[in-house]
């Protein structure tokens, strides 16, 4: 499967990348590792006029302590967000969500950018970025602006990142006492969840995103206040399909994705000491 | 566009389309056809090489984006006639019946090994999940790849 042709433009920087995004607008798209855009390339869903590959910008991979938070630029890889030291012990949440993406191969290309930032309820990671109540970096050309995860997820694929804006930077608050969980529901080794569920259990602030259980990724809201206001594990699972709409495709019927996230929550919370 | 890569050691450069994608490249520009394209849709695996020394799908790569890059491919693993020792350990195991997973499975788990030395079966195995064989039940692979790991003996 061939793609349709287009223009291929290596930016540098993350300056050059903004000033490529000014001059093309939206007949260009971003390219970071390619692993989500280019499959919905060579089966012809995107066919955008211009590329502008970011991959290569690497002052834009890292994990930086800052305080209470980790900053964690748009082009870090899947790989070295699994391994990173900083992650297992301030938010380990987001080390396993990490490593149920696809396979070696996929998280030796894929960044936590391009999984942010493709919006897509099935990925697993933005389930984790719900949870752990991230906060995106957006850079534009008047500069840059922060959008909690919340208001970040916008639709099926869609995000609040505009035509001629680009992910920058994640920032997530530090939750190194935090129990955790990250389950998923898939019938293969390697494909996407059925799903999936993010626990985070924290006192008093517990995060719950979900995975394909709405046409956006979504949080668990009535789980996450039976929890903060000291439900037990069963009582707050049962509230999973509370308030979200799972689509029904080849793989589950809305029934069996409700069923699924509640078992999956209360599986998670258990695990996660709750 | 004209794209330079640093294939099996040699410095390649050809003038392809930007479209171009990393397995037709080496397969037809470089004429290394040991990458076999099995799914095209970044699932089996069987496309499988090492972009500056990690294993990836070359199915969902541009050519362009490896500009400048270094790519080693099934050929590019053995020392003249002297197999890799991977390759040799695939050959004791009887690890391949028709083949055709054979060289991304291969470098599959050289690149697993390399980030897990030590690797037991469960890691095998789940490291391997990226790779499909529809012929060897996986048995003989995952023997194989033990047989090259500190953890497997
Ligand atoms: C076989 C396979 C299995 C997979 N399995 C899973 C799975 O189980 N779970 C899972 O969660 N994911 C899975 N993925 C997807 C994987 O996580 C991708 O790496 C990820 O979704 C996209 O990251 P990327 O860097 O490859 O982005 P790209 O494909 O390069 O980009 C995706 C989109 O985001 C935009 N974009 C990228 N970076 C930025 C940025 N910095 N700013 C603004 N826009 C940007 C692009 O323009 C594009 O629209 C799988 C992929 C494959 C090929
Ligand atoms: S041909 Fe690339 S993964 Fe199957
Ligand atoms: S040996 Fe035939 S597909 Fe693996």
């Amino acid at each position: 499967m061939i793609p349709a042709a287009f223009d291929y433009k290596r930016a540098g920087s993350a300056e050059e990348a903004l000033s490529l995004l000014g001059e093309y607008g939206d007949d260009a798209k971003l390219l970071a590792g390619g692993h989500s855009l280019i499959p919905l390339m060579k089966y012809r869903l995107a066919s955008p006029a211009v590329l502008i590959d970011i991959g290569k910008v690497s002052d834009l991979s890292y994990v930086n302590d800052a305080g209470d938070h980790l900053a964690i630029g748009a082009l870090t890889r899947h790989r070295d967000i699994e391994i990173n030291e900083l992650i297992g012990s301030q938010m380990p949440l987001l080390a396993a969500a990490t490593r149920n993406v696809g396979d070696p191969q996929v998280r030796h290309r894929g960044t936590i950018g391009g999984a942010v930032a493709h919006g897509d309820p099935a990925s697993d990671i933005p389930a984790a970025m719900l949870a752990l109540r991230a906060t995106m970096v957006i850079a534009g050309p008047s500069g840059e602006r922060e959008v909690a995860a919340d208001d970040f997820f916008s639709g099926f694929l869609e995000t609040d990142l505009g035509d001629t804006e680009m992910l920058k930077e994640i920032r997530i608050a530090k939750v190194p006492d935090a129990t955790y969980s990250f389950q998923k529901f898939n019938r293969r080794a390697q494909d996407w969840a059925i799903v999936g569920a993010a626990i985070l259990v924290n006192n008093g602030s517990s995060g719950v995103g979900l995975v394909n259980m709405d046409s956006k990724p979504i949080r668990a809201a009535a789980v996450e206040a039976a929890l903060n206001s000291g439900a037990n594990a069963a009582d707050a699972a049962a509230q999973a399909a509370e308030g979200v709409e799972p689509p029904a495709d080849l793989n589950a019927t809305v029934d069996y994705r409700q069923h699924l996230a509640r078992v999956l929550t209360r599986r998670g919370l258990e695990e996660a000491g709750r | 566009m004209q794209v330079s890569i640093n294939v099996n050691g040699s410095s390649q450069a050809h003038d392809v389309e930007a479209r171009t994608l990393l397995v037709h490249y080496l397969r037809e520009s470089c004429g290394l056809t040991g990458t076999n394209v099995g799914c095209d849709s970044s699932s089996c695996g069987a496309c499988t090489i090492h972009l500056n020394g990690e294993a990836v799908k070359s199915c969902t790569v541009f050519a362009a984006q490896a500009d400048g890059d270094e790519v080693t491919t099934i050929e590019g693993l053995a020392d003249g006639d002297t197999l890799h020792p991977m390759q040799q350990a695939f050959h004791e195991c009887h690890a391949l019946q028709c083949g055709y997973c054979t060289p991304g499975m291969v470098m599959a788990a050289v690149s697993l090994l390399d980030e897990e030395p030590n690797a037991d079966e469960a890691t095998v195995r789940e490291g391997l999940e990226g790779n499909l064989c529809r012929c060897t039940g996986y048995h003989n692979i995952v023997k194989a790849v033990l047989s090259q790991s500190g953890g497997g003996q």
